[in-house]
């Protein structure tokens, strides 16, 4: 089959073919951006916090008339209280381990500061940005995070203080990512650094395989996956608490908690979402990525479906209008098939015009996504994928009225016009 | 004419059921998709307190140091707890609030009832005159309870629902934070959107569950924070651990300036208090200050969010998809009709009329993509309510958005067809005619 008599008769249909390819050209360059996006968004939402997840919720409580934690004694006692529930929570029976903690990955809650290899740095000058964890001894395991260097915290190195005393603790661990920022050949273990522009070094005693921050916004995307871990307990009117439930025992140790905390200590308030559980925090910080991503979807689908009517409805415009001469062929001896095949490849031209000019607008809307809405670069991947997509949608939406245009009959040649 | 135009539309969809049917599902599917999120964008930057809004103001002054790095212009949003008590006590205006909000543990007066956690506003007592509050029961305080640090307490529906089963509480007993206050009132469902008068905590969230007076609310045995606190310098007294610190902002304070000679002298008494807070020493800047009128200081916090204003272009690049979808299906259909056309050129029909009839055409087309358009928009809606987003509530369908929906579609139908009934009228009826 040749081109050329095909392109001969697309000129006279400019307003149609113009037409179709500038659809094309507008899906392609939407419909890839809102894949990229839901690609995103699912990669998002997928990627590991380095937690083993399972079995694992958090407990945060607040006390009611507890000492205001301005001067060393309320200090002691607001310790003292919060381990007395960290007592009552180990005591469950079907509670493995237990922690106090500042916050978890994806909750959202978060303590923020910045790591630097010189002492009494400005703070904006650190060399890395990070978030604190504050546990004890048992934070790792709790957890269920790896150390890949050096040596967890035992008892003797955890510490207790109030939650506004900003001194910095001589140990700590690291993330390997944070560790690598600041010690680029891979050498942390044992190094000391400062933290948020104190002049108190902090020896890194040991590295994590990899802990994500408690935030998900887009603000903490340069430093997801730096953590510093503090051997501290913090001591403030309210407390929270991560515990690992023993396998397969997760709601049964998540019914347990809030009697059992009343029990020691009546003077405090739990409610509905004091005890929750890690899938709930997870999906609670995704929802809005889900739904994202499914309102992509849905455009995605409105689009395709559109163009595709299109595609069909002027086909079988074409098909009508040239009924005469594609009787005209049959009678010259062209097959059915090749009355098929010339509305199929008149499909792809149209169509891989569009997608030519498609792939420019596509990412012209990438670039301008990046530049109002934070969006990152779309691979070219995406761009290839859309546009042998667009191609398919063509070949399918033109396959029905091409195969009415081969039916039609070797006679209608010789009727009249 | 037009009778007849319509006539010979209704009839030529009749012909081509299945291209008109096309056409009409286009149209409907780019008018669901921008008039769902027209809607929402017209909900989130409504006025909140129509009628009110022209006349409430939000006072700014700057207590930043002179050699702040990284700050803008701007002064900060909210007060400094030093600057806050002076304003409140300017007296300018007739009616002025000063507030924040926090939460705090409440329990009703008996012995063993639990403990609650409960978010709360603590203001003055002009805040529900103000901003027009309405009350199921009792009344706001006054401003004497504000003088006296009196113990009273405003309910909302809902927390009068929980703690007293809905019944008129006033006069009944609360204990909160170990205090004991009394119910003065109880205010129904109020939750103007955006939240205009305090945004720290996002411009869509819920209202609070009770209201306090800022005073006696400040003396309360408390550690569970003063509100959302922007903070400069390095006094580690700063903040959670002193409200009153000279460098943090914490407070929101609204007034009422009922006539624009009221608006001005308001105006040159802050500018008046700046000069006098620089003079002695206790501001670095030169009078900054700034008096934003509601709807202004909402345009400048920029509430809408950014997802929003993306979905909002995507909607529209659906409906220029279905537009050109439209102009294409068009061509075809009238196109087809080129000998009708002929006839019609033939017997004396202007190319105007023939136009104008083509543009009848596509006219009925827009009518029917809105009809069919607003039950997607409803449906579009609906999803956006099950997003998990602090704007859900707002995604409903305003009667005004109806007339818009069909305007839209007949507009962008009418676009549409402009072309097309260009090229129909075009067509040379002796070609047409001899073909028949």
């Amino acid at each position: 089959m040749t081109i050329h008599p095909m392109i001969s008769a697309l000129r006279k249909h400019k307003a149609g073919v113009v037409l179709i390819a500038l659809q094309i050209a507008l899906t392609l360059a939407i419909v890839c951006n809102a894949v990229f996006i839901i690609g995103q968004r699912i990669q998002r939402v997928n990627r590991p916090t380095g937690l083993n997840e399972q079995d694992l919720f958090l407990v945060s409580q607040q006390w009611v008339g507890a000492p205001a934690g301005d001067d060393a004694d309320s200090i002691q006692k607001l310790d003292a209280l919060q381990r007395e529930d960290l007592a009552t929570l180990r005591a469950l029976p079907d509670v493995e381990s237990v922690t106090p903690t500042n916050s978890l990955p994806l909750l959202n809650s978060s303590w923020n500061g910045s790591a630097s290899i010189n002492a009494d740095a400005k703070l904006i000058g650190g060399n890395a940005r990070t978030t604190y964890y504050f546990g004890d001894e048992n934070f790792l395991r709790t957890l269920g995070l790896h150390l890949v260097a050096g040596r967890d915290f035992n008892a003797g190195d955890v510490i207790n203080k109030g939650f506004r005393n900003t001194t910095e603790p001589g140990m700590i661990l690291v993330t390997k990512a944070l560790g690598d920022k600041l010690f680029p050949k891979g050498d942390a273990l044992g190094k000391v650094i400062y933290l948020d522009g104190s002049g108190t070094p902090s020896t890194i005693i040991g590295e994590v395989e990899r802990l994500q921050v408690p935030a998900t916004g887009g603000w903490v995307s340069a430093f997801t996956w730096n953590a510093t871990i503090e051997p501290v307990r913090l001591n403030a009117n309210f407390s929270r608490y991560a515990v690992r439930a023993r396998p397969g025992r997760l709601q049964a140790a998540m019914r347990e908690v809030t009697p059992a905390l009343y029990k020691a200590n009546p003077m405090r308030v739990l409610d509905d979402d004091s005890v929750k559980s890690f899938a709930d925090i997870r999906k609670e910080a995704y929802r809005a990525d889900v739904g994202m991503a499914a309102l992509m979807g849905v455009i995605c689908l409105i689009l395709l479906g559109v163009t595709a009517a299109g595609i069909v409805g002027l086909t079988s415009f074409w098909v009508g209008q040239r009924h005469r001469q594609i009787g005209v062929r049959r009678a010259l001896g062209a097959r059915k098939a090749d009355i098929l095949h010339y509305f199929q490849m008149e499909n792809l031209l149209i169509a891989g015009i569009g997608a030519v000019a498609g792939v420019a607008l596509a990412i012209g809307l990438n670039l301008l996504l990046m530049k109002h809405y934070e969006m990152d670069r779309m691979p070219v991947l995406y761009v290839l994928a859309g546009v042998a997509m667009v191609l398919a949608l063509g070949q399918g939406a033109v396959f029905a009225p091409a195969r009415r245009a081969s039916n039609v009959p070797p006679v209608v040649a010789t009727r009249a016009a | 004419m037009f009778g007849y135009y319509l006539d010979l539309a209704l009839h030529s969809f009749r012909r081509t059921p299945v291209l008109a049917g096309l056409m009409t599902l286009a149209i409907a599917l780019g008018i669901g998709a921008s008039i769902t999120m027209l809607a929402v964008l017209h909900n989130l930057s409504g006025n909140p307190l129509p009628g009110r809004s022209d006349a409430l103001f939000h006072p700014q002054v700057d207590p930043r140091p002179a050699d702040l790095p990284g700050a803008k212009d701007e002064p900060p949003d909210d007060l400094s707890y030093l600057d806050a008590v002076n304003l409140y006590q300017l007296g300018v205006a007739p009616r002025r609030a000063l507030m924040s909000s926090n939460w705090l543990p409440v329990r009703k007066d008996a012995q063993d009832s639990p403990l609650a956690m409960v978010t709360d506003r603590a203001t003055t007592a002009d805040f529900f005159a103000m901003f027009g509050v309405p009350f199921i029961y009792g009344s706001a305080w006054s401003a004497q309870d504000d003088a006296s640090h009196a113990q009273v307490v405003v309910l909302s529906r809902a927390m009068n629902q929980q703690l007293f089963g809905g019944e008129d509480s006033v006069g009944r007993n609360l204990v909160i934070a170990t205090k004991t206050f009394r119910v003065a009132g109880v205010v129904d469902d109020w939750n103007p959107q955006p939240r205009f008068y305090d945004l720290n905590d996002g411009a869509f969230g819920k209202a609070e569950q009770m209201y306090l007076p800022f005073f006696t609310w400040l003396d309360l045995p408390q550690d569970y924070g003063y509100g959302p606190m922007d903070c400069w310098g390095n006094d580690p007294n700063a903040g959670m651990h002193d409200p009153k610190a000279q460098q943090c902002t914490w407070a929101q304070f609204w007034v009422q300036l009922d006539t624009p000679a009221q608006v001005a002298g308001y105006r040159a008494a802050l500018v008046q208090y700046s000069a006098q807070q620089h003079r002695l020493g206790r501001f670095q800047r030169p009078p900054n200050v700034r008096l934003a009128g509601l709807v202004d200081w909402l345009d400048y916090k920029r509430v809408i969010p950014v997802t929003v204003r993306m979905q909002t272009w995507i909607a529209f690049g659906v409906l220029l998809i279905c537009m050109v979808n439209t102009v294409g299906l068009m061509v075809a259909k009238f196109l087809r009709k080129s000998g009708e056309i002929g006839v019609r050129r033939a017997l004396g029909a202007s190319r105007r009329m023939v136009f104008l009839q083509c543009l009848v055409e596509a006219g009925v087309v827009g009518v029917a993509g809105g009809l069919l358009g607003l039950p997607l928009a409803w449906l579009g809606l609906w999803m956006v309510r099950q997003q998990p987003v602090s704007f859900a509530a707002s995604a409903r369908f305003d009667p005004s958005m109806l007339g818009a929906a069909l305007a839209l579609a007949v507009l962008s139908a009418l676009a549409a067809g402009v072309w097309p009934a260009l090229r129909a009228s075009r067509v040379a009826p002796a070609l047409q005619v001899k073909s028949l």
